[in-house]
């Protein structure tokens, strides 16, 4: 192997992965029964973070980055001018061990531009973690994407030797697809993620009589939709995940804001900045639905098409409805606790566990650990201190607004300054 | 005025946990429990130096055990790792209050001590895990796949099973520059072991030693590292506040090779 060689395509072929966001590496069940390479059992591990802060978990690279399509969005897309490279199976193989071995990684994240068809490079892909759990042993953690419009067949055998599978959705709207991606089917990225859940299901029922049944897919499925491509609203963004989450089990929903790489039309231009506070916001929103027992129509409806930018999405939907405040934090049950602004879902088990103990004042919530500044105005507690009930709920945004130091302040500066 | 006693022991976990015995054996009322290394004499006040005793430490521990359960006798380890000064007397008063109070499984995070080891042993417990991120071997021409590290806690005895079970095929050795020690895992088992060959002015393994191929694979983890990072989106804030500065050393991706 030449390491000159080595070094030119795998600064290619990673620079083109990159704008897949997911990183994540736990959830697999892999344990390191055989004396061979590698565990995973539960939790993650962020081995290290890029100047931009995100973290680099897995060895994310494409197979290779010759396409046959022409999505608008995406830098490999066979009409633009770049450097294109393909690694052979067995590079990826030895790649991933030997950065694993290293301590670098915790597994491989592999996707590819589609070369031939969709089977032909599927097919490619399964090659390599069929090698990497076959041959070398690994019991690493294994990502790998789903390429549209691949048989079930195929499918099928991916499950066995990955642990996660994915189906980037791209763009959240039918209409927006039609207009950036013309070659892809909406049908083409359904039908992997409904064979996926359907094996999932089916391996873990088997399970249940044959304890010897190999895991399908260990740490699930997962997809991610581009933020500000097409113009599309946060409702737009957020209902079509929960449609994902509901639908297919989805364990993790994905935003990743548009970063301008082309010039086109249909497209913001390269100019734009990327759009990372809304991006934000989006995740904040899909945890309140996952964690916090919050329905996505009490976030987002025809009435509040986009969430708010300078507040967070718990706090403006607390705003909306200051007649459910305030609560009694040492009576209220655990999902309305959880539905307090500055008041996080490790905060709710640590009051519920503190407050068999004894009534809990300022004091103990303060150190607990919540966000007073935000949470005082929501709650009773054992005090005789409380807010006033007769706020608005504009007054009450500025108050708090006042009190807090956002790290996005001056994203939103401008838009004050108007007033 | 009685005079305060001074228990100074040796550092290890077992030494504590004899100090511990030694204070009801002799009832000692306010004792103050210090390692050796940290003594200093005072006016006014009796030192003692415990020699640690197994069998002693291990009633103790057994005592433990009957009383809380494991997810708190960890944290109670962990927050002994930390090292921290007088995190020995903080530990007393909750074991004390344990042997105290007949049913102890319940956590009150609105007492003191309590919320305190709690937030000490998430610390370590942090530290451990940065620890299992940023360890970065680096193959031996003797086939040995070596890292250097200096945490600031502890943490060596908590990475034992993580790095075990995961590299199980591979002769490994983990060293702290800063405390002297390393584990040595010898595709049997993990010992733990001193070297003359590290110190605080030589702290990695020299170009000379490393295996073929070794600075190869260094070359193509920075390259992959600077190949993933997305320049629009630059945050040095965050960057930072993941990858504490102090920990750059020690990572290849961060240094010039």
């Amino acid at each position: 192997m030449s390491f000159e060689r080595m070094r030119e395509k795998l600064s290619i072929l990673a620079d083109a992965a990159k704008y897949d966001v997911s990183c994540a590496s736990s959830g697999g069940k892999r344990e390191n029964t055989n004396k061979g390479i590698g565990n995973n059992t539960g939790m993650g591990i962020c081995h290290s973070y890029t100047e931009d802060g995100r973290c680099v978990s897995l060895l994310k690279i494409l197979l290779t980055n010759h396409c046959i399509f022409d999505c608008a969005y995406c830098v490999t897309r066979k009409s633009n001018d770049i450097k294109r490279a393909a690694f052979k199976i067995q590079e990826v193989v030895d790649l991933t061990i030997n950065f694993y071995r290293r301590n670098y990684i915790e597994g491989l994240f592999l996707s590819s531009g589609i070369f031939k068809n969709s089977d032909y490079t599927m097919e490619r892909l399964v090659a390599v973690a069929k090698k990497l759990r076959l041959e070398e042993n690994f019991n690493g953690y294994i990502h790998l994407k789903s390429i549209p419009g691949t048989s079930d067949e195929l499918m099928r055998e991916a499950g066995l030797y990955a642990d996660r599978l994915s189906v980037n959705i791209e763009i959240p709207t039918i209409s927006g697809l039609k207009l950036l991606a013309p070659d892809k089917k909406h049908e083409d990225f359904i039908k992997p993620m409904q064979k996926v859940k359907n094996e999932i299901l089916q391996y873990k029922a088997e399970r249940k009589i044959i304890k010897s049944t190999p895991r399908y897919a260990p740490a699930g499925q997962s997809t991610q939709m581009i933020i500000g491509a097409t113009g599309e609203s946060d409702k737009d963004i957020m209902y079509s995940a929960t449609y994902y989450y509901k639908k297919f089990n989805m364990r993790r929903v994905y935003y990743s804001g548009y970063v301008p790489v082309t010039t086109d039309n249909r497209l913001p231009s390269l100019q734009t900045e990327v759009p990372i506070l809304r991006e934000n916001r989006l995740y904040q929103t899909d945890w309140l639905l996952r964690f916090y027992g919050f329905s996505v129509s009490e976030l987002l409806n025809d009435q509040y098409k986009n969430l708010a930018l300078d507040i967070d999405p718990k706090l403006s939907w607390a705003l909306r409805n200051l007649d459910f405040f305030p609560v009694d934090i040492n009576k209220a049950d655990k999902n309305i606790l959880a539905r307090i602004p500055g008041i996080g879902m490790q905060s709710v088990s640590k009051i519920l566990q503190a407050r068999k103990f004894r009534k809990l004042d300022w004091t103990h919530l303060k150190a607990i650990g919540i966000a007073l500044n935000r949470a005082q105005h929501f709650i009773i507690c054992n005090s005789k201190d409380f807010y006033h009930k007769d706020i608005t709920p504009y007054t009450l945004k500025n108050i708090i607004l006042k009190t807090s130091k956002s790290k996005h302040t001056k994203y939103f500066t401008n838009q004050l300054s108007l007033f | 005025m009685n005079p305060q006693t001074i228990l100074l022991y040796d550092g290890s976990f077992d030494g504590f946990l004899t100090c511990v015995f030694t204070v009801y054996e002799q009832k000692i009322g306010t004792p103050i429990i210090r390692k050796e290394s940290e003594s200093n004499n005072q006016l006014f006040t009796i030192s003692e130096t415990i020699i640690t005793d197994e069998t002693k430490s291990n009633r103790v521990w057994k005592g433990i055990k009957t009383k809380i359960p494991s997810s708190q006798q960890k944290i109670l380890f962990k927050a002994f790792l930390s090292e921290i000064k007088g995190v020995e007397n903080t530990l007393l008063c909750y074991i004390k209050n344990i042997f105290d109070t007949p049913n102890a499984t319940l956590i009150d995070y609105s007492n003191k001590d309590i919320l305190k080891i709690s937030q000490v042993a998430k610390m370590v417990g942090r530290e451990k895990h940065r620890m299992e991120a940023f360890v970065r071997f680096q193959r031996t021409k003797d086939d040995i796949f070596v890292s250097t590290i200096e945490p600031d806690f502890n943490v060596l005895p908590l990475l034992i099973y993580h790095f075990k079970d995961r590299y199980a095929d591979q002769k490994w050795l983990i060293y702290d520059i800063k405390r002297s020690y390393g584990l040595y895992y010898d595709l049997d088992k993990v010992d733990i072991i001193t070297l003359d060959f590290f110190s605080k002015l030589n702290t990695s393994v020299q170009k000379e030693n490393y295996a073929d191929n070794e600075l190869d694979f260094q070359k193509l983890w920075q390259t992959y590292f600077n190949s993933v990072n997305i320049k629009s989106r630059k945050n040095s804030k965050l960057h930072l506040q993941h990858l504490p500065k102090r920990y750059w050393k020690y990572l290849i991706e961060k240094n010039e090779i």
